[in-house]
Parts: structure tokens; C-alpha cells; sequence
């Protein structure tokens, strides 16, 4: 039984229908990357398994729980965690309490400290009682990484932490993905760049128009089909 | 001279009570961007329960007050959780008309239980007791522990907002609502948690409401008047920004009447008005919107 599983998963805005049954599974410890173009449901997919759209109460497992109608706040508290898009960090709050607010709802016990994640990004050590809007872009999206990863999460979702962003400062950030891993994390990635998705994942899926159009290991895909699956006929 | 520093001081003490009217409203609008229109009234009600706690247990206003603490703590929770909470998200509009109702409600509810009667609380001889600052002022205790409450009211709430994880969750709430959702945060706890606070200063606010003057149940948008004020003249989300509101309306008040007897209410108004004017965000404005 996998760790994390949607089943038949739909979503809605509205009348407009953005995810026609998408069927996925995360193994625990497993790095998964979800790619395809814009408007694809990447977004919308990672929103409905964090609770943030509510689904069907059986489209969503986690745990061999169903946890598709649960509220965003009570999926995080079971331990998954997503890092939004945009980052999104709360412009009211320093980069220390942006960290420790992800500790207000689950705080569990693991490997994920304050000192691990200053550890982990050493730049925002010297910035801790800044203000978060003073940061540069990377540095906000290492707060909003840490943001997730304090909670000790057994699910982490990354919602395109490269946009926006120099090449070497995504380089960076996904410096730091391995050793995430290391501490048994499973990560669902959601990325524009499918050369650093297919890099660092164990699997990918691939949506088209809010469908699954590819899955399988990067070894096993040729770059035909991963272009196919993406851009379509 | 002495008359002018008399009524300045006067409007500064005066400020403090304003200020304690004012800080339910601003803790209660800078976390949820909810406008309580039944504050005001909510505040007579407060009065009505020290009333009742201190007539019932024998108690004086004070010591009622500390008993009516956990209790309208508990009453502002289950008010947030099982109605406000239902108004907010969708528009402007419902809160305002939920509040709208809840404060004829409780004003007829009142007269309905405590008739239209002037009531008020009764402190024994601190009421008239004073402290000589010179050989021609002298400073009333009762008014001086408003402003003392309203400094240790205001400080306290900073300290929750700025030191604490309540405060953090708080205002990461207020920042968006949707992350602090995606962070763990219970919202609609938090927001009931918000509001039960805000009953305990609003609770404060009604001890000294009640000893300083008479109240009925009919006087409770006044109130609310005076602490939109206080709030909008100190700026929206600061807490310090609402003491300087309250008192500059306090002192504006106290100066108009020492003009004249017959200005004091307009002279608040005016000054009020005044601030809106020079700077339409408030003296000490905090929140983007």
C-alpha cells in the first residue's frame, strides 16, 4: 500500500473541470516529479491532496485514511506539507517566525529543527530577525521550504520552487533536495524545467489538460514519449 | 492655567477609556477584517454581567469583573464559533448585517431583562478618591486606573502579538488566510480565540464604563462611535496607534467642554474629522488595507 494515493481524483473550479480522474501513487521515501505545461492541473493537484480544494472523500489516501474531504489544516497536522507557489510567506512576520509558524499546527517530533534548517540554508541565519520581505527571491523560497520542513512532514509538496529564479540559485535549493531525502521524506514535485524534474525523481507523472497523459521511471522514457505527454499532438 | 492642564489631563484619563473601547474592535478587525457593529453594545452587556455577578455574590465592581472575565472569554469564543464565524468569506456584507442584528438584539434583550433603567456599578470610596498633584489639581484614582488598564491592556496585547505562537499564528492569519490554512493553523479556532480575547477587553473596558458615569441598555452605539474613532484616528492594526487615538479624542473632548460646556461631544468629533483630513490612514496606520 502506498504511503500517499489519489483515486479517480477530480477537480472544479466552478463549472470549469480542472483534473479528469487522475490516478497516482507516492511510495514512502520516494521522490515524485508531476510535469506538463501550463494549465496542465499540476498546480490544482498538489492544492486538492494539501486540502486547499476540498475532493471526493475516497480520491485522496493517505496513511490507508481517506482524507479527501479533510480541511487543509487538520491534512497538515497528519503530515503533508506544501510549499505554495509563489512562496507566499507571511509578509507581517520575520524570517525566524515564518519558520516556526510551520510548527503551530504539528509539531512532531524528527529530524527538522531550527538549527537543522539554519544548517540546511545558512543564509538565512545571518537574516533571522529580518523582515521576510526584505529577502531576496532564493532566500524567500528557502524560508518557505523550511516553513514546511519544521513540521517534520511525511509528505512534502513543492509547488515549482524554481519560478522565478536564477538557474544558480535553483541549483541551490535543489542542492538541498537530497538531503531532505536522506531523512525518509517522500517529495511530490511539481515542475516547469522537466530536465531537473526527470534529474532528481524516482518517478514522474505527466498531465495533459487535466489528465494523466505519462508515468513511469525517467530510465524507462524515451524523450519522444516525455514530449509527447507534455505538449500533445 | 489650572483649568486648561485640569481638563488636559482630564482628556488624557478620559482617552484611556476610549482606548479600552477601542482595542476589542482593533484586535478583532486586524486578525479577521470583521467590523463588529454590536461592540459597543456588547460592552453595556458586560456591564449588565459585572452588574448581575457583583449583585448576585456580593462582590464589588472589581472582584465581579476578575469572575466576568472567564466567562465572557467563553461567550465571545462560542459567539465567534457557532455564528461569526459562518458570515465571514463570502462578503463584506454579511458580518456587518450578522453584528447589525446581534446589537438590537442585545439592546432589546437588556431593556427587556433590566428594563430602561440608569444603573451603574457601585466602587465605594474609590470612586471619590484622588491624588493631589499640586496644590490645584488633583487626579482621580478611578480615572487614572482606566489609563493604567488601558496601558496594561495594550501591552498585553502586544506581547501576545509579538512574543507568543498565538501571536504569530494570529497574525499569519491575518497576513492569508489561505497558508496559515496550508501551516496547520485552525482558523476558525484561532479567530474564536481572537474573539474571546477581545470580550475580556471589552469586559475591562465595561468595569470602568460602569463606575465612571451611568449606563442603560440604549447607550451602546455611542460607544461604538467613539471606539471606530479611536481606532480609525490611531490607524487600523496598531495597538499603540489606538491609545493615541483614543486619547487625542479624550483630550479633544475635554478641551471643547472647557470652551465650552456645549462642545464637548462635537469637539471629538471635529478633531476626528480633523485626522481624516490631514492623514486619511491614521496617525500610526499598520494594516495595508
Amino acid at each position: 500500500m502506498a504511503l500517499l494515493e489519489t483515486r479517480s481524483l477530480t477537480a472544479f473550479y466552478g463549472d470549469f473541470q480542472a483534473l479528469y480522474g487522475i490516478d497516482t501513487a507516492l511510495q514512502a521515501g520516494e521522490t515524485v516529479a508531476i510535469i506538463g505545461a501550463n494549465g496542465a492541473g499540476k498546480s490544482t493537484f498538489l492544492k486538492s491532496i494539501a486540502g486547499l480544494i476540498r475532493s471526493e472523500v475516497e480520491s485522496v489516501w493517505f496513511d490507508d485514511q481517506p482524507i479527501g474531504a479533510l480541511a487543509a489544516a487538520e491534512i497538515m497536522k497528519r503530515g503533508i506539507t506544501l510549499v505554495p507557489e509563489g512562496r507566499r510567506l507571511f509578509p507581517s512576520l520575520t524570517v525566524e517566525e515564518n519558520l516556526l509558524i510551520g510548527r503551530y499546527g504539528r509539531s512532531s517530533a524528527g529530524p527538522w529543527s531550527l538549527d537543522r534548517i539554519y544548517a540546511l540554508f545558512p543564509a538565512l541565519k545571518a537574516r533571522r530577525n529580518a523582515a521576510s520581505t526584505t529577502l531576496s527571491g532564493g532566500e524567500q523560497q528557502m524560508v518557505a521550504i523550511g516553513r514546511a520542513l519544521i513540521s517534520n512532514p511525511r509528505v512534502l509538496l513543492c509547488d515549482e520552487i524554481s519560478l522565478g529564479l536564477a538557474p544558480i540559485v535553483v541549483q541551490g535549493l535543489y542542492d538541498a533536495l537530497p538531503r531532505i531525502k536522506a531523512e525518509g521524506t517522500s517529495v511530490v514535485l511539481v515542475e516547469q524545467d522537466i530536465v531537473r524534474a526527470v534529474k532528481v525523481s524516482d518517478r514522474i507523472y505527466c498531465f495533459q489538460e487535466g489528465r494523466l497523459s505519462l508515468s513511469g521511471r525517467p530510465a524507462d522514457l524515451s524523450r519522444d514519449q516525455i514530449h509527447l505527454a507534455y505538449f500533445g499532438n | 492655567m489650572t483649568a486648561w492642564a485640569d481638563a488636559l489631563i482630564e482628556g488624557v484619563l478620559l482617552g484611556g477609556l476610549y482606548a479600552l473601547f477601542a482595542a476589542g474592535l482593533s484586535l478583532i478587525f486586524g486578525i479577521m477584517r470583521l467590523v463588529n457593529l454590536a461592540h459597543g453594545d456588547l460592552i453595556v452587556l458586560a456591564a449588565f454581567v459585572i452588574l448581575t455577578i457583583a449583585a448576585w455574590l456580593g462582590l464589588d465592581p472589581f472582584a465581579a469583573t476578575l469572575a466576568a472575565l472567564p466567562v465572557m472569554f467563553v461567550a465571545g469564543f462560542a459567539l465567534q464559533y457557532l455564528l461569526l464565524n459562518r458570515t465571514l468569506g463570502r462578503d463584506l456584507l454579511s458580518p456587518l448585517l450578522v453584528t447589525f442584528g446581534l446589537s438590537i438584539i442585545i439592546e432589546n434583550g437588556l431593556l427587556e431583562l433590566f428594563s430602561a433603567d440608569s444603573q451603574r456599578l457601585n466602587g465605594g470610596s474609590i470612586e471619590t478618591a484622588s491624588i493631589l498633584l499640586s496644590r490645584d489639581i488633583a487626579i482621580g484614582v478611578v480615572p487614572l486606573l482606566t489609563l493604567g488598564s488601558a496601558i496594561a491592556v495594550i501591552l498585553a496585547l502586544n506581547f501576545i502579538f509579538y512574543r507568543t505562537s498565538l501571536g504569530r499564528a494570529f497574525r499569519a492569519t491575518s497576513d492569508d488566510l489561505e497558508i496559515a490554512q496550508l501551516m496547520g493553523i485552525d482558523h476558525p479556532r484561532i479567530f474564536s480565540i481572537a474573539m474571546g480575547l477581545a470580550f475580556v477587553v471589552l469586559t475591562i473596558a465595561a468595569l470602568y464604563l460602569g463606575m465612571r458615569a451611568n449606563f442603560d441598555p440604549t447607550i451602546g452605539p455611542g460607544r461604538l462611535l467613539y471606539a471606530f474613532e479611536a481606532v480609525i484616528v490611531g490607524g487600523l492594526g496598531s495597538f499603540w496607534g489606538t491609545l493615541a487615538g483614543g486619547i487625542l479624542i479624550g483630550v479633544a473632548q475635554s478641551i471643547g467642554a472647557q470652551i465650552n460646556p456645549e462642545w464637548q461631544i462635537l469637539a471629538g468629533h471635529v478633531a476626528f474629522l480633523a485626522v481624516l483630513v490631514l492623514k486619511p490612514r491614521g496617525l500610526f496606520p499598520r494594516a495595508m488595507d
